[in-house]
């Protein structure tokens, strides 16, 4: 076990902060600790920081649509919160704890710090597009606060996107601000069968392509249950929910006869969608996170599943895939970068074992001219490298 | 007599200019390097007009290559450079120093790639904004941001100030609908972020580079999302008896749940003012408008604009006026995008760009008007009422000195008011050098620094848009 720092507020934050990079200690930083086992392993660390003690809402407007926490809140308060006005966070978070068999409630900070989006993404954009505000401490352990409550802001630079997604690597957050969105007063799923993937992304290409209020769009094979689905989310005002699912379903007719998914079936549906459920059982199976272009995903998939025995499904209208390896010694890192190689997008290990993820690279490796400003960046938040050391990349 | 501060020219800079412009002529095409004093007058400014530099010498590539070029030569010899647009930016951000070259992006104007399936374009930076929306729009799609000036700004000049427009109350800012560039770094590498797909990978450089005003590096390239354009849209004027009345309507929609797709405010000295000019048949008996759009089916619209109706009666509207035609419709929004340039023909103006939140918008008018008389002046205030993005205009004679300050000092008090109740100096125009001395309102050193080092981080010699957003006084902080 490692000693842990477990600051309550944003002072003592700072001060364990400070304190480690005076003794140049590298710390592991965390908020619950769902996600621990993603990204580089940092076994060899003496010390960790924690924030699950910095909880609670810290602003909280209903009627401006704005909402701020500490950063060790659990989602499932503020998503209480946020019902109780029937509002929500628009971008739908994924729960990592189904993935990685892990227990403690994912925290907002760590929602932010992974950019951990849902299948609405497509709709109203990831984590990143509803951050409006941060406060953060830096590993020299100086407090800095960039964006704010308001919706609209291009005042000086946008740390609040470049620490969003960052893993906790150039600072460690101590407060959140979103924009949130109504909830949809109708939410329904239209879906088709039978389809292969090409056909299957054709369709979701023609949903997303129509202006019928699609909220997400995903299609699981044939061979993840027993019949290929191939389904898009509607979401909106009564009205415009039937119209839309009236209207797809013309649109959809030369695919095939669409079904009417309602209620908490539609739900439960969207619920393993987000959390990748297909994928979690065997636990020691390696998993993938592919973000391409829709059009050249099922390329991809067929040349990957020339070369590797693999499970996956497609969220984000194809520009999401989600692959679960059944037996490969590098994870299959080879055959999947090699099949991303020419598509311009790029490929996460989220799932696997230490060792592995010691060996291989869990997030794209980066060109040298981009690798390099990372570093610079690293440098100007980080200096004594106390952060996350090496979480996202080697020296970073 | 002028406010604003500019940094004396490097003397050592200006004796070589004649070397530098030979030196520049092996650079970039003969055509796209413009030297004389006549011709280097269409940039000495942009719609910061009361301020001017002549530049060094202006470059206008055409190829990402010759960006980097010049940029790499500029980086080794120190030579400043003006990163430009159009020029259209209200608060300097194009506006050049003596000893800096500007890099104009008008001849990159080419679209690259157009792509339904996927749902993005893909253009040089140079192309205009409501150029992209006309490529896309004859197979029913558009770029979503809208800035007023859409017919002249460049997407290069939106990705620098992170431009919204009317229509972001839904579907947000340039950041939000930019999936990828290709940028020139100062030392002239070429690198791409982001691309075709969402998320890009590693740090969110890309996030981090839209609003950087031109300061990070220089964007050749971007990849925009495109949508599925709605099936109907409606525009509807709300008239109010008071402003409070039509403060209050917005914060109601908003807080019953409605996000319609634009929700914009005028004064009653807008009202005239954009009445005159578009002859759109906003009504000039009420003291507030509110233009409100929603989309959809025209089922959905009229559910929509029932309740919206509802709620604005409630607050005390007197007029509602639905469009009923695509005439109607164009030309209320003639009206409220030429507002700007109506307001220039009556007199000469300051745009302020604060952002309030959106429960502080009454108490933020009532107070703006208070701070312009007290100045002895006058405003119209027409602005983004759903997201708070206000836009007082300050009317003032350019040729009366003490009116200018009087203007300036005035804008500074209502910046001063939005940053208060907790919004922000600048919602979508930029910082440039207009609001450049007032960043220490919004923030603490510490959070200047770390922004400075990150500046440094791309540009560590300080020669991109040098004088712009930071105070002079901050620099280089490593």
């Amino acid at each position: 076990m490692t000693d842990c720092y477990k600051p309550r507020d944003e002072c003592g934050l700072s001060s364990a902060i400070k304190d480690a990079a005076t003794a140049k200690m590298p710390l592991v930083v965390r908020g619950a600790g769902s996600k621990s086992a993603m990204g580089r392993p940092l076994g060899g660390y003496a010390m960790s920081l924690t924030t699950e003690r910095m909880r609670g809402v810290s602003l909280y407007e209903p009627t401006e649509l704005v909402i701020g926490a500490l950063p060790g809140t659990p989602v499932s308060e503020i998503d209480r919160m946020l019902a109780k006005h029937n509002q929500m966070l628009p971008f739908e978070p994924m729960d990592h704890r189904v993935l990685f068999g892990t227990s403690a409630e994912p925290t907002i900070g760590g929602i932010v710090a992974g950019n951990v989006s849902g299948p609405r993404r497509i709709a109203v954009g990831a984590c990143r597009d509803s951050l409006i505000g941060v406060r953060l401490v830096t590993g020299r352990g100086d407090v800095v606060k960039s964006g704010g409550r308001v919706m609209k802001n291009v005042t000086g630079l946008d740390l609040v996107k470049l620490n969003c997604g960052a893993w906790g690597t150039l600072g460690v957050l101590s407060e959140v601000i979103f924009k949130v969105l109504p909830k949809p007063a109708r939410s329904l799923s239209v879906g088709l069968g039978g389809m292969n993937d090409t056909t299957a992304i054709a369709a979701l290409t023609a949903a997303l392509g129509s202006s019928f209020a699609v909220s997400a769009a995903a299609h699981i094979p044939a061979s993840i249950g027993s019949d290929s689905t191939t389904i898009v989310r509607l979401e909106g005002s009564d009205g415009s929910v039937a119209y839309g699912a009236r209207e797809l379903a013309k649109l959809w007719r030369s695919f095939g006869r669409a079904e009417l998914i309602e209620g908490d079936e539609s739900a439960n549906l969207w619920l393993r969608v987000r959390d990748a459920h297909w994928l979690a059982q065997p636990m020691d199976r390696s998993i993938w996170r592919l973000s391409l272009a829709p059009s050249k995903a099922p390329h991809v998939l067929a040349d990957i599943r020339q070369k590797l025995g693999v499970r996956y499904f497609f969220d984000w209208g194809g520009g999401l895939v989600w692959l679960a390896v059944v037996d490969a010694d590098d994870a299959g890192a080879s055959v999947v970068r090699e099949a991303m190689a020419n598509t311009g997008g790029h490929a996460t290990l989220v799932r696997a074992s230490s060792e592995m993820r010691h060996r291989i690279d869990v997030f794209e490796p980066l060109p040298p001219a981009v690798l390099k400003l990372t570093q610079e960046i690293k440098k100007c938040f980080d200096p004594d490298r106390v952060l996350n050391f090496g979480r996202m990349y080697a020296g970073i | 007599m002028s406010k604003i501060r500019f940094t004396e020219p490097n003397r050592e800079i200006l004796a070589r200019r004649d070397s530098i412009i030979n030196d520049l002529t092996r650079l970039v095409d003969p055509a796209g390097l413009i030297t004389s004093t006549d011709e280097c007058r269409a940039y000495e400014t942009d719609a910061l007009t009361a301020y001017r530099k002549m530049p060094l010498a202006v470059v206008l590539p055409k190829t990402t290559e010759e960006v980097s070029a010049v940029l790499k030569y500029c980086h080794d010899t120190g030579v400043k450079v003006v990163p430009r647009g159009a020029g259209t930016s209200l608060a300097g951000g194009a506006i050049p120093s003596e000893d800096a070259v500007v890099l104009g992006l008008s001849k990159m104007n080419r679209v690259l790639a157009v792509n339904y399936d996927d749902r993005f374009i893909r253009v040089e930076a140079g192309v205009t904004n409501l150029s992209v929306t006309a490529v896309v729009a004859e197979n029913g799609f558009f770029y979503a941001p809208d800035p007023s000036s859409q017919l002249a700004c460049t997407i290069g000049g939106n990705i620098a100030n992170n431009s919204g427009g009317a229509h972001c109350l839904k579907y947000g800012v340039t950041t939000n609908n930019l999936l990828g560039v290709r940028m020139v770094l100062i030392d002239g590498s070429i690198i791409d972020l982001g691309g075709d797909y969402l998320d890009s990978a590693g740090l969110d450089l890309l996030g981090l580079v839209v609003g950087s005003e031109g300061q990070l590096g220089i964007v050749t390239e971007a990849t925009l999302r495109i949508l599925k354009s709605a099936e109907g849209a409606r525009p509807v004027l709300f008239g109010f008896p008071s402003c409070e009345g039509a403060g209050k309507a917005v914060a109601d929609v908003i807080a019953a749940g409605i996000i319609p797709v634009a929700i914009e405010y005028m004064d009653k000295a807008a009202i005239e003012i954009c009445e005159a000019f578009a002859k759109a048949g906003y009504p000039l008996d009420v003291e507030a408008l509110l233009i409100v759009e929603v989309e959809g089916s025209d089922a959905e619209m009229d559910a929509t604009l029932a309740d919206i109706t509802a709620i604005a009666r409630a607050n005390g509207a007197t007029t509602v006026r639905e469009s009923r035609s695509a005439i109607e419709t164009a030309a209320i929004w003639k009206g409220r995008k030429s507002a700007f340039g109506a307001t220039g023909r009556v007199a000469d103006y300051l745009c302020m760009d604060g952002t309030v939140p959106t429960g502080k918008l009454s108490y933020v008018l009532a107070e703006i008007s208070k701070i312009v008389q007290r100045h002895g002046l006058r405003v119209a205030n027409v602005f983004h009422a759903g997201d708070g993005n206000m836009h007082p205009l300050i009317l003032y004679n350019a040729n009366d000195p003490s009116q200018q300050s009087k203007a300036e000092a005035a804008g500074d008090d209502i910046l001063r008011l939005c940053v208060e109740v907790g919004g922000c100096l600048t919602g979508e125009h930029g910082v440039g050098i207009e609001k450049r001395d007032l960043m220490r309102c919004q923030f603490d050193d510490a959070d200047l620094v770390q922004q400075i080092r990150v500046r440094a981080a791309f540009d560590p010699r300080w020669l991109l848009n040098t004088d712009k957003v930071f105070p002079l006084d901050f620099r280089c902080q490593g």
